[in-house]
């Protein structure tokens, strides 16, 4: 890499804090390229970081992925409606059921088909419940990115048993749930499975309690945290970034709010901001959201009606819709999680297309790690809470 | 030769000795049981006998030790994460388990049978050499240290020199295998170890100096009898219960976690960021030899922490002299050993400028200023009555006032956030 190239990174890529060396001579010494991945302990998966070092300070990130390609977007044209399902399970394999949830939605959309209150319910409780899971475990990776010994990390894997085991008994899978259907859900929710929930979610604020007298306050964490990977609100909104790692840049935009869909409008929560978009406000608006997370878990399973869990009208199996188009989308615990369908009247889409929100998010990594040190850019990269299923697809 | 004077041992049985605690049978018990091994021998061999045995006994006892401290710490960080550790492994040929505790030889046993790599490129001499002068060094450290009130290895009269001389070179062994291994993560690794190394040797350093000029003597055992006595029988006239004992031992602890690369400064092992560091080219035995002097690390830097400010092998109270010496240093270096590794199931990982400038903007100038404090302690040690409250009362400001103003400018800018929620 010459001078030049690198004062017109500078130029380009001056975010506040970032300093990134100019000379370049032999007294001042070469620079190392590292690289970082697919087989390395933290990078959540098959991903790989390119990093051009200057001792310890990151000039140069180019990220690799597509190590986890699976043609999931052609595949959904050579399947039906229904046969996509289980394959949107594998996306984002932290949280199949809003993964589930934007899909059927845009099939609804698409076909125009009517959802029964008592699924929308079911269908909240279940997204909510995703994201407690889902922030739960990022909260702990995060931690284990930035050197706790594994506690954190147990005691996050702790609670999201617990909320798989839930998973487990109502749609027959941990993990891999395919549970939502065009018109409904799969399964009625028994009453024993509602107050296993229901207890799940009084004490679920007990453990965040103890989860933050751990890791909030502790002087460490802020000293690594706080000031690292700053993403400016222009920078997040001009790349598209959504979810959580918008909202830490000060910017209101959740779709459960935009968007109204489903039954979130009858709930009362509120959406945390941050003000720095630090790997520190990733962290807490995450905790935050949780917390908001249970007071609408705790309206949804008070007020669930009763009724069907299916539209009996709802045709699954001879699924035809009419030619059109339909993007579907809600905030899944990522970010916008949408589908985007092309139906030219046949049992298949014509065109399928994903909006993954780890992937787009993903975009802005390199303007967040440059003029920090090796050791940022993994708990940036933590921050960003990707799961490479959703990102190669 | 004949057998009645190797015998003659048996003749002391008595536990409690009217000549006090210095002559106690169990007190003596591994003098007499090296002193009738080497009755057997003819008299110009024996000094060599001697020495040998010290020898066998040490690598014979920390070995041990090395062995259950890592199935402690896994079943401690276990039971701190609420899982069980490791307690699967059973007595070869048998069902039985006993908590697993034939763990640590099979984990042996696995090491010795893995196959060796040594990556195309790298240095091989110095690939071999790193594990092995890490391990020599760190074995000799243990020649100093009191391990009981008859249990000198070696009487130096510069031992805590010696002692810290050959710490700071398990080092330069750090460098030598990542340098070696021809791999850019080990690379970084070598970088911060020497990083490491040049900062937490000094506050490490600067805070026995104290003891040293109490004491007045650089010898380990001199400094051991410097803090023997109680205070109305109930405080102990250890360093660690001054003012500038106690910041002392804080300084060495916090340092003593960084020289042995243990978790809040385990920067050059990183996993999650240099996935193992110096040791990512490293298998088989050659790991183990990293680990174990890793361990051992831990435990000379424990005991000498405790030879210095903890009283080595004293009894905390006069009542409890009946129990020997070195069942009490045992105890004190168990202690502490437990605390290593409890903070390392606690705390996360601190950054590499984080952590020289931690030690240079605040271990090191409070450690200075503790050095101060000593001197003004041992000028004022005629101070009596109101004016030893005054000695107490300067004391312990001088250290404190520091600590609070160099805390804050270090951690200025770092704080708790209050979050805005959108309507």
């Amino acid at each position: 890499m010459s001078v030049s190239d690198l004062s017109a990174l500078n130029a380009q890529r001056a975010t506040p804090g970032a300093r990134v060396r100019e000379v370049h001579d032999s007294f001042h010494g070469d620079l190392l390229e590292v690289s970082m991945g697919p087989h390395h302990p933290s990078t959540h998966g098959v991903f790989r970081m390119i990093v051009t070092l200057d001792g310890e300070t990151i000039v140069k990130l180019k990220p690799v992925f597509g190590y986890l390609h699976r043609n999931h977007e052609k595949l959904g044209e050579t399947v039906t409606y229904l046969g996509s399902m289980p394959y949107t399970d594998r996306l984002d394999y932290l949280s199949s059921m809003t993964n589930n949830w934007a899909y059927a939605l845009a099939v609804e959309k698409l076909a125009g088909q009517a959802v029964p209150e008592r699924a929308e319910y079911v269908r909240v409780i279940l997204a909510e419940l995703t994201r407690l899971l889902n922030h739960t475990c990022l909260a702990g990776f995060l931690m284990q990115d930035c050197g706790c010994s594994g506690t954190p990390l147990m005691y996050a894997f702790r609670e999201r048993e617990y909320i798989l085991d839930l998973f487990e008994s109502l749609s027959g899978s941990r993990m891999m749930c395919n549970y939502q259907r065009f018109g409904g859900c799969r399964v009625d929710p028994s009453a024993d499975w509602l107050a296993g929930a229901q207890k799940l979610t009084d004490r679920y604020g007990t453990f965040l309690d103890e989860f933050e007298t751990l890791l909030t306050g502790n002087e460490i964490i802020m000293a690594r945290t706080q000031g690292v990977g700053k993403l400016s609100p222009e920078l997040a909104i001009s790349a598209g970034v959504t979810g959580p790692m918008l909202r830490a840049t000060g910017v209101n935009y959740d779709l459960r709010k935009v968007d109204a869909y489903g039954v979130y409008p009858r709930f009362d929560f509120r959406v945390p901001l941050g003000d720095h978009g630090d790997v520190y406000d990733r962290y807490m608006i995450r905790v935050l959201e949780m917390r908001e997370s249970i007071k609408i878990l705790q309206q949804a399973l008070a007020g669930l009606p009763a009724g069907p869990i299916m539209d009996p009208k709802a045709k699954l199996r001879s699924f035809r819709p009419k030619a059109g188009e339909a993007y579907g989308r809600i905030e899944g615990p990522k970010g916008e999680i949408g589908f985007y369908l092309l139906s030219d009247g046949s049992p298949n889409p014509y065109r399928y297309r994903i909006r993954p929100p780890s992937f787009i998010n993903l975009t802005v990594l390199e303007d967040m790690c440059l003029g920090h040190t090796v050791a940022d850019a993994v708990i940036i990269l933590g921050s960003v809470d990707i799961v490479l299923g959703e990102v190669d697809r | 030769m004949t057998l009645s004077g190797p015998l003659t041992f048996l003749l002391q049985l008595p536990l409690a000795s009217a000549a006090g605690a210095a002559d106690a049978f169990l007190e003596r018990l591994p003098l007499v049981a090296r002193d009738w091994v080497t009755s057997w021998l003819p008299e110009p061999w024996r000094w060599l006998v001697n020495s040998l045995l010290s020898i066998a006994v040490i690598l014979s006892v920390f070995g041990l030790l090395f062995a259950y401290v890592t199935l402690a710490e896994r079943k401690i960080l276990g039971r701190i994460q609420n899982r069980p550790g490791p307690n699967r492994t059973p007595i070869p040929f048998t069902k039985l388990r006993f908590f697993g505790l034939a763990q640590p030889f099979a984990d042996g046993v696995k090491s010795l049978t893995k196959e060796d790599v040594v990556p195309r490129g790298a240095d091989h001499l110095l690939h071999f050499l790193a594990p092995v002068v890490l391990l020599a060094f760190s074995i000799l450290t243990f020649a100093v240290i009191p391990y009981g009130r008859h249990l000198v290895p070696v009487e130096l009269n510069a031992g805590v020199l010696y002692f810290f001389a050959a710490g700071a070179a398990t080092e330069l062994a750090v460098f030598m295998a990542g340098w070696a291994s021809r791999n850019k993560y080990s690379l970084l690794a070598a970088m911060r170890a020497l990083a490491q190394l040049i900062s937490y040797e000094l506050p490490l350093l600067l805070a026995w100096v104290p003891v040293v000029l109490v004491a007045g003597s650089l010898s380990t055992t001199e400094i051991v009898a410097a803090q023997a006595g109680w205070q109305f029988n109930v405080i102990p006239h250890w360093h660690v219960f001054t003012p500038w004992g106690a910041a002392g031992f804080a300084i060495f602890m916090i340092a003593a976690l960084a020289e042995s690369n243990r978790s809040p400064f385990d920067l050059p092992e990183a996993e999650s960021e240099l996935i193992a560091g110096h040791l990512t080219e490293y298998s088989g035995f050659k790991y183990a030899l990293f680990f174990m002097a890793e361990y051992f690390g831990m435990i000379a830097l424990s005991g000498m922490a405790i030879t210095l400010f903890l009283g080595g092998w004293h009894a905390p109270s006069p009542y409890v002299e009946f129990i020997p010496s070195y069942v009490w240093f045992m105890g004190k270096l168990s202690a502490l050993l437990l605390g290593f590794i409890w903070i390392r199931a606690t705390f996360p990982r601190l950054r590499m400028d984080q952590l020289t400038r931690f030690a240079w903007k605040f271990l090191v100038p409070l450690a200075l200023i503790n050095l101060g404090n000593a001197a003004f302690w041992s000028l004022s040690f005629h101070w009596s009555g109101p004016f030893q409250i005054l000695r107490w009362l300067i004391s312990v400001l001088v250290v404190v006032g520091p600590f609070v103003l160099l805390g804050r400018k270090l951690s200025a800018g770092v704080a708790p956030r209050v979050y805005r929620y959108a309507v």
